[in-house]
């Protein structure tokens, strides 16, 4: 096993400020950036915050940002840094310093709470819901998301533009828009909620721009842009912009 | 792609279309039309025998009549998803890159005008397999001679055919085409039909940037070899 001494540059400070800190620290084989941030809570700097649990790229929590890249320091190999570089670890950007890497989250509990639930069918209890596998698969690619806000970090619409945290919930929040519109069982729209119209005039879809950055960052994998944003975008055209869907949809609901 | 690969890309094909589409000359070489003058919508076309030549527009017209057309396919690709990632990067920097800061003081999206018109694209698309189905004639009526003789190739055939298969794969892999063919629907297990064509779409749409790439890249070269042919700088060669 070989061992070499790393330079890092981790930000320290607080909602009030701060700036890079420069670490001397040693990287074994086979180590990820959270090992060395905690290598430098044993050994230099015992007051460094870090939000962390599974180590394992499932609970969503070590989110930062690693040579400007937002990704999850546990899932960041050190072997792709050459033994030369400088390894630079900064909180997140689009939300709130509280201090060091950790930020302030609530903006993304925020915009869940306003995304309705899902609403279950009538007449058909909880326990007795059938669904077959082709009906859901679309959903459960959503159901892998990790809630690591890498994402939300990550999309210009607001981490560049604080005054669009109202009005846009963010990739994470529109793709559970998609998740519960394509839900076999939903039946927001036989009480009155018409998702996909509601994901444009209530959560910002038309802020997207689907540059993809989303998709890029996503640790799991999720096709966030071309599997659930885009198909959300054209089920808001369905709704309100083809006269000829609008039309089909009043005639079948006349004969209904 | 890195956004001055795109930004250039683009740069150099809008340049290359705009000289071709007003040149108004040196688009037909008979069995071959460029793909860029079809279909021709005004009476100031060449005779194109048996081509797609319809001069719905009369004689009242007096520019070269690809402008007729190219707004379609034009149309298309810019409120293309692919191609609207490629330019907000590439041209506009919003955002330049992931995770880079942009330049704008303000940012609206596609909520307003006139990046709500983004919104179009469905009927474009619509639009689009109209002229690819034109398009596709053309190709065909390349297996006859310059006399309109079935039973000719030529190179020119083989440049239409490659050119109308990437149309064709570009036009198909559209997330547009994938939501009209069984996106929109709730139940996939009650229209297994639409859920396979779903299914095959998404697979190509999954290419979208390498197809739309791919298409742009053909139209261009199947016009300059109509040109070449046309302009006597090039003689087809001919397979049978």
């Amino acid at each position: 096993m070989s061992s070499y001494t790393a330079h890092f540059k981790v930000w320290r400070g607080d909602a009030d400020g701060g700036g890079l800190a420069d670490y001397q620290v040693e990287v074994n084989d086979g180590e990820v950036v959270l090992d060395i941030i905690h290598r430098l809570q044993a050994t230099q700097a015992a007051d460094l915050a870090v939000r962390w649990n599974c180590k394992a790229g499932k609970c969503g929590s070590c989110s930062a940002e690693v040579n400007g890249r937002p990704r999850l320091m546990c899932m960041t190999r050190m072997s792709v840094f050459s033994r030369e570089e400088t390894v630079t670890v900064t909180p997140m950007r689009t939300f709130p310093v509280i201090r060091d890497l950790v930020t302030d989250v609530s903006f993304n509990y925020t915009k869940a709470r306003e995304v309705p639930a899902f609403v279950p069918p009538q007449g058909v209890a909880a326990g007795e819901y059938r669904m077959a596998q082709q009906d859901v698969e679309r959903s459960q690619e959503f159901r892998k998301c990790i809630e690591c806000f890498l994402c939300q970090n990550t999309c210009h619409v607001v981490r560049d533009h604080d005054e669009n945290k109202p009005a846009f919930s963010g990739p994470r929040f529109l793709m559970r828009v998609a998740e519960l519109d394509m839900h076999p069982l939903d039946a927001a729209a036989e009480a009155g909620l018409d998702r996909a119209a509601s994901a444009q005039d209530e959560h910002g879809l038309g802020y997207c721009n689907i540059t993809k950055c989303c998709t890029e960052v996503c640790p799991e994998g999720i096709h966030i842009t071309d599997n659930a944003l885009i198909p959300l975008k054209e089920r808001a055209v369905d709704r309100k912009y083809d006269p000829l869907v609008w039309l089909g949809s009043k005639i079948r609901r006349r004969g209904q | 792609m890195p956004p001055l690969v795109t930004a250039v890309g683009l740069a150099l094909f809008v340049t290359y279309a705009t000289w071709r589409a007003f040149a108004n000359s040196h688009y037909y070489a008979a069995p071959y039309v460029s793909p860029f003058y079809s279909p021709c919508l005004a009476s100031n076309c060449q005779d194109m025998k048996g081509g797609a030549d319809w001069p719905l527009f009369g004689s009242w017209w007096g520019l070269s009549p690809a402008l007729l057309v190219l707004v379609f396919p034009l149309g298309f690709r810019l409120t293309c998803y692919y191609y609207r990632k490629a330019y907000y990067r590439g041209i506009w920097s919003s955002p330049p890159a992931c995770a880079v800061a942009e330049p704008h003081a303000k940012y609206t999206g596609e909520t307003r005008f006139p990046l709500i018109l983004q919104n179009s694209h469905r009927y474009f698309f619509y639009l689009a397999l109209v002229v690819a189905g034109i398009l596709t004639y053309d190709a065909v009526l390349g297996f006859r001679d310059e006399h309109g003789n079935w039973g000719h190739m030529g190179l020119g055939t083989l440049v239409l055919l490659a050119n109308i298969a990437l149309i064709w794969a570009y036009t198909v892999s559209c997330h547009s085409c994938r939501h009209v063919i069984g996106g929109k629907l709730r139940h996939f297990s009650r229209h297994p039909v639409r859920y396979r064509l779903w299914g095959w779409v998404g697979t190509l749409t999954a290419r979208h940037m390498l197809l739309a790439w791919s298409s742009l890249i053909s139209v261009g070269v199947a016009d300059f070899y109509v040109y070449l042919v046309s302009s006597g700088a090039f003689d087809d060669p001919r397979f049978f």
